[in-house]
C-alpha cells in the first residue's frame, strides 16, 4: 500500500482508494472526513477556526483554515472528482480542550466553537454527520482508509475508535 | 511581515530569547539544585501547517504546560517536557520523588504548573527588563498528550491574522540529563512589532501579510 498522505493544519486533500488520509496530532482542531463509498473518493479537510468573518482579511487567503470556507469546498473538490451529494457520508473528529484555566476564556473554547462550525457549514449544504468523536480533553489523530471509508481516530491513553 | 523578517531581526529575537531562557535556566537550576546548560535559541519562522512537526513529530507524548502573557506585548509561553522528567521535577519541588508516579494526579499537575509559573516569571521578567515592555502572565494550564495537539491548540487562533508563527525557542537541560525541556515564546503578530521597536529593529519590516507597521 502507498505512504499515508498527511494532511497539515488548514490544508484540504482530496483522493482515491487505496490511500490513507492521515493527519497527526489534532487539539483543538476538526478534521472533517466526507467520503463517496461507489466511487472510493473522499477527502479530509483539517480546519483550525471557527469564522473566517471573524478573522483579517489578509489572513482568509487561505481558505482551509477555516469551517464556513473549508466545508464548502471540501465538498465542491469532491463534487468535481464525481462524487454525488446522496452518496456522501460525513465524520468528524477532534475539537478538543487541550488545556483547562480556571475561569472563561473564548480562545480556550476554541475546540467546541469549531465543532458547533463545522456542523453548522454541514447543515448549511444538507449533509449529516453520521459519526464522530469530538470534544473532551484529548488529542487525537486520525486515519482515514478511501478504500473502506473508515476512519480510525488514536489517542494517547484510550483505546482506538473506528467511526 | 512575520515571513519577512531580516536576519538582524531574527537575532534581536534570538536574543530575547537568551535573555528570557538564561534567567529561567538559573531559576531551573535552583530550583532542582543542578546545573543546567541551555541551547542557543532558535527562532523559527513556521508556516502553521508545519509548525506541529518538529520536538520529535506530532505524536510524541509530552507534557505541555502553558501560559499567556498580558501586556505591552501579549505572547504565548509554552513549555513541553518528556513524560518522565516531567514527573523527575514535580517529584524535586515537592521534595518526595516517590509521591510522583501518575502524570495526571492532582498533586503532579499541581507541582508542574507551578515549575511553569516560576520559569516564566523568570523568563518574563528578564525579557520585560530586557525591553522596557511591561507584561504579566497568566495562571499555568497544563495538558499531557501528543505533542502535535498540543501545539496545533496553543497555535491555533494565530491563523486569526496569517498563516505563520514565530517561535522562540530553547532547549534546557540538566547536566545529568534528568531534566529536559523545551521552551517556546510565540508573540501574538501584533506583538512583533512591538519587541522589534523595542529592541530598535524595527526598520526593515515589510508589509506583505496584512500586518501594520506603526508609522513613527
Amino acid at each position: 500500500m502507498s505512504e499515508p498522505i498527511r494532511v497539515g493544519m488548514s490544508e484540504i486533500v482530496v483522493a482515491k482508494a487505496p490511500n490513507v488520509l492521515v493527519t497527526l496530532g489534532l487539539g483543538s482542531c476538526v478534521a472533517v472526513c466526507i467520503y463517496d463509498f461507489f466511487l472510493k473518493v473522499g477527502g479530509m479537510a483539517h480546519i483550525m477556526l471557527p469564522d473566517s468573518s471573524l478573522s483579517s482579511p489578509n489572513a482568509v487567503t487561505n481558505r482551509g483554515k477555516f469551517a464556513d470556507t473549508a466545508v464548502p469546498d471540501l465538498f465542491n473538490m469532491l463534487l468535481q472528482k464525481g462524487a454525488a451529494k446522496e452518496r456522501l457520508v460525513v465524520k468528524i473528529a477532534g475539537g478538543a480542550q487541550m488545556f483547562s484555566f480556571n475561569g472563561l476564556n473564548d480562545q480556550i473554547q476554541i475546540g467546541a466553537r469549531n465543532v458547533a462550525a463545522v456542523e453548522k457549514a454541514l447543515a448549511e449544504l444538507g449533509l449529516t454527520i453520521t459519526n464522530r468523536s469530538v470534544g473532551g480533553n484529548v488529542g487525537r489523530s486520525v486515519f482515514m482508509d478511501l478504500e473502506t471509508g473508515s476512519v480510525r481516530i488514536k489517542m494517547l491513553n484510550s483505546p482506538e475508535i473506528i467511526l | 511581515m512575520i515571513e519577512d523578517l531580516s536576519p538582524l531581526q531574527l537575532d534581536a529575537l534570538r536574543e530575547v530569547g537568551n535573555i528570557g531562557a538564561g534567567h529561567a535556566a538559573t531559576v531551573l537550576s535552583q530550583l532542582i539544585n543542578k546545573k543546567v546548560s541551555m541551547t542557543v535559541p532558535q527562532v523559527n519562522v513556521l508556516p502553521l501547517a508545519e509548525a506541529c512537526n518538529f520536538v520529535g513529530g506530532p505524536e510524541q507524548p509530552m507534557v505541555g504546560v502553558y501560559l499567556r502573557i498580558f501586556g505591552g506585548a501579549p505572547s504565548k509561553m509554552l513549555y513541553l517536557f518528556p513524560e518522565e522528567k516531567a514527573l523527575f521535577m514535580a517529584g524535586l519541588l515537592i521534595n518526595d520523588p516517590e509521591k510522583c508516579r501518575n502524570l495526571l494526579g492532582e498533586l503532579e499537575v499541581s507541582a508542574l504548573k507551578e515549575i511553569g509559573n516560576i520559569l516564566t516569571g523568570a523568563y518574563v521578567y528578564a525579557f520585560s527588563n530586557f525591553t522596557g515592555i511591561h507584561m504579566i502572565s497568566s495562571v499555568p494550564a497544563l495538558a499531557f498528550d501528543m505533542v502535535g495537539a498540543i501545539l496545533n491548540t496553543v497555535l491555533a487562533d494565530l491563523g486569526e491574522i496569517g498563516d505563520y508563527a514565530v517561535i522562540i525557542q530553547t532547549q534546557l537541560t540538566a547536566c545529568d540529563e534528568s531534566v529536559d525541556g523545551h521552551f517556546f515564546l510565540v508573540p501574538d503578530p501584533g506583538s512583533l512589532v512591538t519587541i522589534l521597536d523595542a529592541l530598535g529593529v524595527k526598520e526593515g519590516c515589510q508589509n506583505r501579510s496584512g500586518l501594520e507597521c506603526p508609522k513613527s
